[in-house]
């Protein structure tokens, strides 16, 4: 550790906010040069704030960031900052239509004389560019027709032409399978002995065991800790993660009543699977019965309770609730066999912003407003007000519009329509992301009443406290089921199994 | 969190041998570009077939002359299009533009004109125009954020409006003699014009192929904030490309007025259904980042051809709108054929 050489970036005592809320509190990280830096850390840890501040994207509020010692340009001054640092986001910032020979060159193409672009000097220059870097991608094609792992070579070599040698990686494995992450990772070692200096940031711990020097911990917008990756035993690096104070068995709610055996089977899923989603998956959820699905984001959870629904159809295996079999990928069909759902992400899919409460809470239920397709407006506000008598929906009226309602309003909203059909089986996916605490433990508090109703009960969550309440817990890792924990898990080893490792090697 | 669109595809590096591929590639770009002279060619056997006019040197060179002002405007569509906006108002700048500068030159009383200023005067005051309509609709579209379909779509109405309002409903004629010039002079036995929309549509080849100018077009019809992150001044190229649109707009409602010699309060009005209809035949994308000048140049030029060879069958006049239309469908299935793709 003890080189001379200044860190290739180093962020002191940085603070950013958002409004009320804080981003980054006092931060630092230090990275050195020549080392694979790891950037750990839960959802809303911080970690996508600092790199959006080491990129040069945001100016921190308070603090200071360097490179080489120096200190950073302007914001506003991006070729500076783009000979120092790149980023490879996980959303890729190439340009589909255009060749991979112009993303590479792109605003600073070569000129012949005239002043017109030399294409041919164009496609030299990106060809040697690639060979240097030893990337195989041929310069003509289109950027569309890459393949993820090309595309991050691609990326990482445009990088690397404007001087940067210091690159963050944001979950550059997320999308790619096993045999890719192993080239991806040859890649990384290779430029590392050619003095690039990478910071990774990954949801898969085990990945930072095999790849990265160094692991920094951030948790709750502060440093946690940084460390040898070889000091820091796994237990160690996932308590960092979720903090000290360990709140052993899940406290989550009242002791629910313990099944009896013989209840029926409301949804059974029977080797289910999806090419880019998930493989060969089955489970079965009884009736009363709260299951969780827990995983990272890319993990095929949400993937699979999104199949459940319909929103998506699965290449094989088949999906039975309550006995039937509704048509795969079909909404329609499935809400006719009984099911309700909270969409992975409310303004995306779960409501229509500019109409009133009343028009989304029974957009599922028509036939109950009215025969033949006409809408009774009586009976429609009648059953919205039940609604929100039922969820303590603050609002002056059902007439109001989605939109003018806090997002945990809005989520109530969402969870009414789900429950508006007196769903069989009700399926959740991250149902309390971004709602705040009365509202998530409202929420949660309504889906265990409901269970004990006797509906079945999905949650497909990454959020520990959405979990806490299941009666088992399903973790999904790259789309395979790879572990069930029983009611009284600890957060340690969710946690863990949620980010790939095992706690018990 | 919300599914990749990329994952299903994830092929080895390794790819075919080096080489072989490029050309193929270059091959294919290029096919894209000449989707439609395939079409083309039929049309000229066709239209030979029905009258032996059709090839002769006059009759295209009408062809092209009567074509030349729409072009001009398919080639402002263009433009916009690539950078993914839209700008519906280039018909009424058509009429406007020439309207306000006989407004302004043409003696009173002869035609209803102010007399304010000198004939010499009447080709500024036509592209200034054209100007200031561009730059309103960058305006409203760049700087406020608001949705260009809609704003130009008012823009359309109000400048349709203010020449109405100007010419009292009626028509301009008596113009000076600079208005005229380019519609009635020749220059090497071809009329103006046609060398006017060829050499415009030169310069959009080399300007979108060659230039940094140019491809920052395709990166910000492609994806804005890809092309943002590689430093290009998105905001500056954005309106450049409505300003030059609404030059564009006026230079081609001068070639009209000036092979009409007279500015009617009706001038241009419709035709931006043909021009989309023309770009979207030709290749460019309403999505933006798609297709080339040349493409759209193809476009125009089908269409064109198409009525001419009507026109020569003898087809009455009265159907030719029902057929301008069912043209334009089936050109577009043709361009779908041809291009082996998907429009969107």
């Amino acid at each position: 550790m003890g080189s001379t050489t200044p860190p290739v970036a180093e962020a002191t005592a940085v603070t950013k906010r958002f409004g009320s809320t804080v981003a980054l509190r006092d931060a630092h990280l230090t990275v050195l040069a020549g080392e694979t830096h790891a950037l750990v850390g839960r959802n809303g840890a911080g970690k996508s704030t600092l790199v959006s501040i080491l990129t040069g994207l945001q100016a921190p509020d308070e603090g200071t960031v360097t490179f080489g010692g120096e200190p950073a340009p302007r914001v506003a001054d991006r070729d500076a900052w783009r000979r120092r640092v790149a980023c490879v986001y996980q959303k890729s910032t190439i340009i589909p239509e255009l060749t991979v020979a112009e993303n590479l060159f792109l605003n600073r193409h070569a000129h012949a004389r005239g002043g017109l672009i030399s294409w041919r000097t164009v496609r030299r220059q990106a060809r040697e560019l690639l060979e240097t870097w030893s990337v195989d991608v041929d310069v003509s094609t289109p950027a569309a027709e890459l393949s993820v792992e090309q595309r991050q070579f691609v990326e990482i070599a445009r990088a690397l032409s404007f001087g940067a040698r210091f690159i963050v990686l944001d979950e550059p494995t997320a999308q790619l399978d096993g045999a890719a992450i192993n080239r991806l990772f040859d890649r990384i070692r290779e430029l590392q002995q050619q003095g690039v200096t990478f910071l990774f940031i990954s949801h898969h711990l085990q990945e930072i065991y095999d790849l990265c020097d160094t692991v920094t911990v951030f948790r709750d917008a502060r440093h946690i800790l940084t460390s040898r990756v070889d000091d820091l035993p796994r237990t160690e690096l996932v308590a960092a993660m979720t903090g000290d104070a360990d709140r052993g068995a899940a406290p989550g709610g009242r002791p629910r009543p313990a099944r009896t055996d013989g209840t029926a089977e409301v949804l059974s899923v029977a080797g289910l699977s999806a090419t880019g989603g998930y493989q060969d998956v089955s489970f079965a959820v009884s009736a009363g019965e709260i299951v969780g699905l827990a995983g990272a984001a890319s993990s095929g959870r949400t993937e699979l309770a999104e199949t459940v629904v319909g929103l998506r159809a699965a290449d094989a295996g088949e999906v039975r609730i309550g006995g039937r079999r509704p048509r795969p990928g079909s909404v329609p069909a499935a809400l006719a066999a009984g099911v309700g759902f909270v969409p992975q992400d409310r303004h995306h899919q779960g409501y229509v912003p500019e109409m009133s409460i009343a028009d989304n809470g029974t957009l599922t239920v028509p036939e109950r407003l009215g025969p033949r397709g006409l809408i009774d407006g009586r009976r429609r506000d009648a059953l919205a007000h039940t609604m929100i008598d039922n969820l303590a929906i603050k609002t002056p009226g059902p007439g109001q519009h989605v939109s003018g309602l806090s997002g945990g309003n809005q989520q109530k909203v969402v969870m009414a329509r789900a429950l508006a059909n007196d769903p069989g089986l009700l399926v959740l996916i991250n149902p309390t992301a971004g709602v705040d605490v009365r509202s998530k433990e409202f929420l949660l508090g309504k889906v265990e009443e409901t269970a004990d109703r006797g509906t079945a009960v999905l949650v497909a969550s990454d959020e520990l406290d959405d979990l806490r309440l299941c009666d088992r817990v399903l973790v999904f890792f790259q789309g395979r089921i790879v572990g069930e924990m029983q009611r009284g898990w600890h957060d340690h080893a969710l946690v863990a199994a949620m980010e790939g490792m095992d706690l018990r090697v | 969190m919300s599914e990749t669109t990329e994952t299903t595809t994830t092929t080895t590096v390794p790819s075919a041998p080096a080489g072989a591929r490029p050309v193929r590639r270059i091959a294919v770009a290029r096919l894209r570009d000449l989707a439609l002279i395939p079409a083309i060619v039929v049309i000229a056997i066709v239209g030979q077939l029905v009258n032996p006019v059709f090839l002769q040197t006059d009759n295209l060179v009408n062809v092209l002359q009567t074509m030349s002002e729409m072009a001009v405007l398919v080639l402002a569509e263009t433009l916009v299009l690539i950078v993914k906006k839209m700008d519906l108002s280039l018909e009424s700048t058509v009429g406007l533009a020439p309207g306000i500068a006989a407004w302004l030159t043409v003696p009173a009383g002869a035609g209803h004109g102010l007399g304010l200023l000198p004939g010499a005067w009447a080709v500024p005051v036509t592209l200034a125009v054209g100007l200031v309509v561009g730059a309103v609709n960058a305006l409203f579209i760049i700087r406020f954020g608001l949705n260009g379909f809609i704003v130009t779509l008012g823009m359309l109405i109000v400048l349709r409006g203010l020449l109405t309002g100007i010419s009292s409903g009626q028509t301009f004629f008596n113009l000076p003699g600079s208005m005229l010039y380019l519609g009635t002079t020749e220059w090497l036995g071809v009329p103006a014009s046609v060398w006017i929309c060829l050499l415009l549509f030169a310069a959009g080849i080399v300007v979108l192929g060659f230039t940094s100018f140019g491809r920052s077009l395709y990166a910000i019809g492609g994806n804005i904030d890809a092309a943002k992150a590689a430093g290009i001044r998105t905001d500056r190229v954005l309106w450049t490309v409505m300003v030059t649109a609404g030059l564009l707009a006026a230079l081609s409602g001068l070639m009209l007025s000036g092979r009409l010699a007279s500015v009617a309060s009706a001038q241009g009005n419709g035709d931006i259904f043909t021009v989309f209809a023309a770009a979207v035949i030709g290749g460019i994308s309403l999505n933006g980042g798609k297709g080339s000048m040349f493409g759209a140049f193809t476009g125009i030029l089908l269409l064109f051809l198409i009525q001419n060879v009507l026109t020569l069958g003898g087809v009455p006049a009265q159907w030719i709108g029902a057929l301008n239309g069912a043209i334009i469908l089936v050109a577009l299935v043709i361009s779908r054929i041809t291009g082996g793709k998907a429009q969107d």
